[in-house]
């Protein structure tokens, strides 16, 4: 394309017309050479064109409220003038030394743990049990979907009905069967475990769905070559699913760190209240910086709270990182391994040959795959 | 697909990526099922998940005196369309008003987010320019920052404009997404082979026409399942709403949390409007949760 257009600018100011194509007007060379530079320039500046609304807008909302988040934590912001005084790291200072504080990390961590962990474990069973040849396939999977379309604060009101301490329906029911009542909103534990309930209804079904999507991506060579080596479902599904079901999981407790500790429309919806119980049972760091800022008006020390929260979740998403690093490096280049690594793998690809050569079978070594979705993540 | 023949039409069937993957793996040969531990343990996953819809219906059709009642009937009782109604008619709660704003932002959003991410999304799949790379990284980066750490200076910024209480405080820092441009990026690179751009621009189309004639058709599934879960985060998003939206104008998820304000919670109300405003989205469900399904399986993730 380029080659055509310059030959046919090279000769504009030639005297005698083209004796190839006399029919031409002469000045239809200059044309073309405009309209390839507008061409070019159109090839050149509009992939810039194309990304600059998406810039523009997160420069103006999303980058400048980051930076100037971090100018007004080192500030004592007063409202009245809506300006702010330089103090230094005392804003920090305050947070970091405030019981609340660590009371609200404490809660936040807990109330984590207490919804990811079991809702991993069950989401891997239901996405095994949806990976069966199942009936009605579509129907199951909606079914477990159907949560995640319900407010977060929606389940909040429900479940905080349900958790009730006097007349909940889990302490009818643990009435019934003869269980003392649970105090779920003056215990802190049992508070947290209320409030993980909520986030595991709502997120389970979702986080089942992805894993679903990654067991699909498992070669099925693998099951078969292990049921003719005679291993059971059981074992299938520890041996071959779960190691290959690994990126993906980092990648749903990468997602689920950063949501999980922002974690504010379930505490806050817990009582009628919203201040996170009489004695901070189940105040998260979110909802304390919604206290501190639009409770208390203090937008300095919420700046550096805001701040603070970040710095944690950047910390644990690089310890993430780094895990996710390793995994990575196990399955791809051999010349990173250490020595005993090597000497495994060694072991390993001997065993392979042995069975391999027994069985009559190739039975290459189930190498944990990344569906492509997965991997482009 | 062909190279030789890089139709249109074959672009818009190749669907979501996962989907191709799936279709590539060959059904299993014994064909057996399952046997009753599997239906059962998805019938309780099910239960579970029906549970607390149930259990709102159950509460917000009775009056405020069911949930103290030792022997409560499992059927649900009559009252629901007056607790729904004194829901709409609480002057506290202002419900038409949330619905509104609630449908109206919702789709604002999502129609921008989808917008400007099939153009950023073209451009950094199907065009070479100098930094591309790097301003994808930037995107990427973007993804992990938590919403939180905006909050103050926007809510600082929105009031030295007097657009607090505005609906069009939660509108304009949603406009566009980050995962969207990653999410339209990723679909792209793999949905359009490059002999067809390659094709358009020999035939004269201009870089705007060729994304208008080439990328948006083949966009298409991608967008719809983008606009599908912006809709829903944006239906269901409470943190900024709470802070910025007035009491007088709010969300449906900020009048909600209004109804538990009172100093009395008469729990049939609540759970009346609990149901109430999930109305809008069980609707949705019905029609697009086969989308929603496979769009979360083809890696449609936002939390």
């Amino acid at each position: 394309m380029t080659t055509t257009a310059t030959t046919e600018t090279a000769p504009p100011s030639s005297p005698s017309p083209d004796p190839a194509r006399p029919d031409r007007p002469r000045r239809e060379p200059r044309r073309i050479a405009f309209g390839h530079r507008l061409s070019r320039w159109d090839l050149k500046l509009s992939p810039y064109l194309y990304v600059s609304p998406f810039f523009i807008l997160f420069i103006v909302v999303g980058l400048f409220p980051i930076a100037y988040t971090a100018v007004i934590s080192f500030m004592d912001w007063d409202l009245v003038r809506n300006s702010g005084e330089f103090i230094g790291f005392d804003q920090y200072v305050y947070v970091l030394t405030q019981p609340k504080f660590w009371i609200a990390l404490r809660n936040t961590f807990s109330i984590f743990l207490l919804s990811s962990i079991p809702q991993l474990i069950l989401a891997i069973f239901i996405a095994a049990m949806l990976d069966q040849n199942i009936r009605a396939k579509t129907f199951w999977r909606m079914g477990v979907l159907l949560p995640y379309v319900m407010a977060p604060v929606a389940v909040a009101l429900i479940f905080s009905n349900m958790f009730g301490d006097k007349y909940g329906l889990v302490n009818t029911t643990l009435a019934d069967l003869g269980i003392p009542p649970i105090m779920w909103h003056s215990d802190a534990f049992a508070s947290h475990i209320a409030i993980a309930t909520m986030v595991n209804f709502r997120w389970t079904g979702y986080n089942t769905l992805i894993l679903l999507a990654a067991m699909q991506a498992i070669p099925r060579d693998y099951y078969e070559a292990a049921a003719i080596d005679g291993a059971s479902k059981l074992r299938q599904f520890f041996a071959i699913t779960v190691p290959s079901l690994r990126p993906t999981l980092i990648f749903v407790i990468i997602t689920s760190t950063i949501g999980g500790l922002q974690i504010f429309d379930e505490p806050r919806m817990y009582d009628q209240y919203g201040t996170g119980g009489a004695d901070s049972q189940w105040l998260t760091i979110t909802l304390y910086l919604y206290d501190i800022g639009w409770g208390q008006w203090n937008f300095g020390r919420a700046a550096a709270l805001a701040w603070i929260l970040f710095l944690i979740i950047l910390a644990i998403g690089i310890i993430n990182l780094l895990v996710t690093r390793r995994v990575v490096r196990d399955e791809g280049s051999r010349g990173s391994l250490g020595r005993r690594e090597q000497r495994a793998a060694a072991r390993a690809a001997r065993r392979d040959l042995r069975r391999a050569t027994s069985s009559g079978t190739l039975a290459d070594a189930p190498a944990p795959t990344i569906d492509t979705q997965e991997a482009a993540r | 697909m062909s190279v030789l023949n890089p139709a249109p039409l074959a672009v818009v069937e190749e669907g979501i990526p996962n989907a191709s993957t799936q279709r590539r793996r060959p059904r299993r040969v014994q064909g057996s099922r399952p046997g009753w531990f599997v239906y059962t343990s998805l019938a309780i996953v099910l239960g579970a998940a029906i549970f607390p819809f149930y259990w709102s219906f159950l509460i917000g059709s009775g009056d405020a005196s069911t949930i103290r009642d030792p022997n409560m009937s499992w059927l649900p009782g009559g009252n629901f369309l007056e607790n729904a109604a004194s829901v709409i008619n609480d002057p506290a709660v202002n419900f038409w008003r949330a619905l509104w704003n609630s449908i109206y932002s919702s789709a604002l959003i999502a129609a921008s987010v989808v917008f400007f991410s099939t153009l950023a999304g073209w451009a950094f799949a199907k065009l070479r320019f100098r930094g591309s790379k790097w301003l994808l990284v930037f995107v990427v980066a973007t993804m992990a920052v938590p919403t939180q750490l905006g909050v103050v200076p926007l809510y600082i910024l929105f009031s030295d404009l007097g657009w607090t209480g505005n609906i069009g405080a939660i509108i304009i820092p949603a406009l566009t997404s980050a995962f969207g441009v990653f999410w339209m990026t990723q679909y792209l690179q793999q949905a359009v082979p490059d002999e067809l751009i390659e094709a358009a621009r020999v035939d004269g189309a201009s870089s705007f026409r060729t994304f208008l004639t080439v990328g948006l058709p083949a966009a298409r599934p991608a967008a719809a399942m983008l606009g599908l879960f912006t809709f829903v985060s944006a239906w269901n998003n409470f943190f900024w709403p709470f802070i910025v939206l007035d009491r007088n104008d709010p969300t449906l998820p900020v009048a909600l949390s209004l109804l538990q304000s009172n100093y009395f919670v008469d729990y049939s109300i609540v759970l009346a409007g609990v149901l109430l405003s999930t109305i809008p989205l069980l609707i949705l469900f019905v029609f697009a949760g086969k989308q929603l399904v496979s769009g979360i399986m083809a890696g449609a993730v936002k939390g």
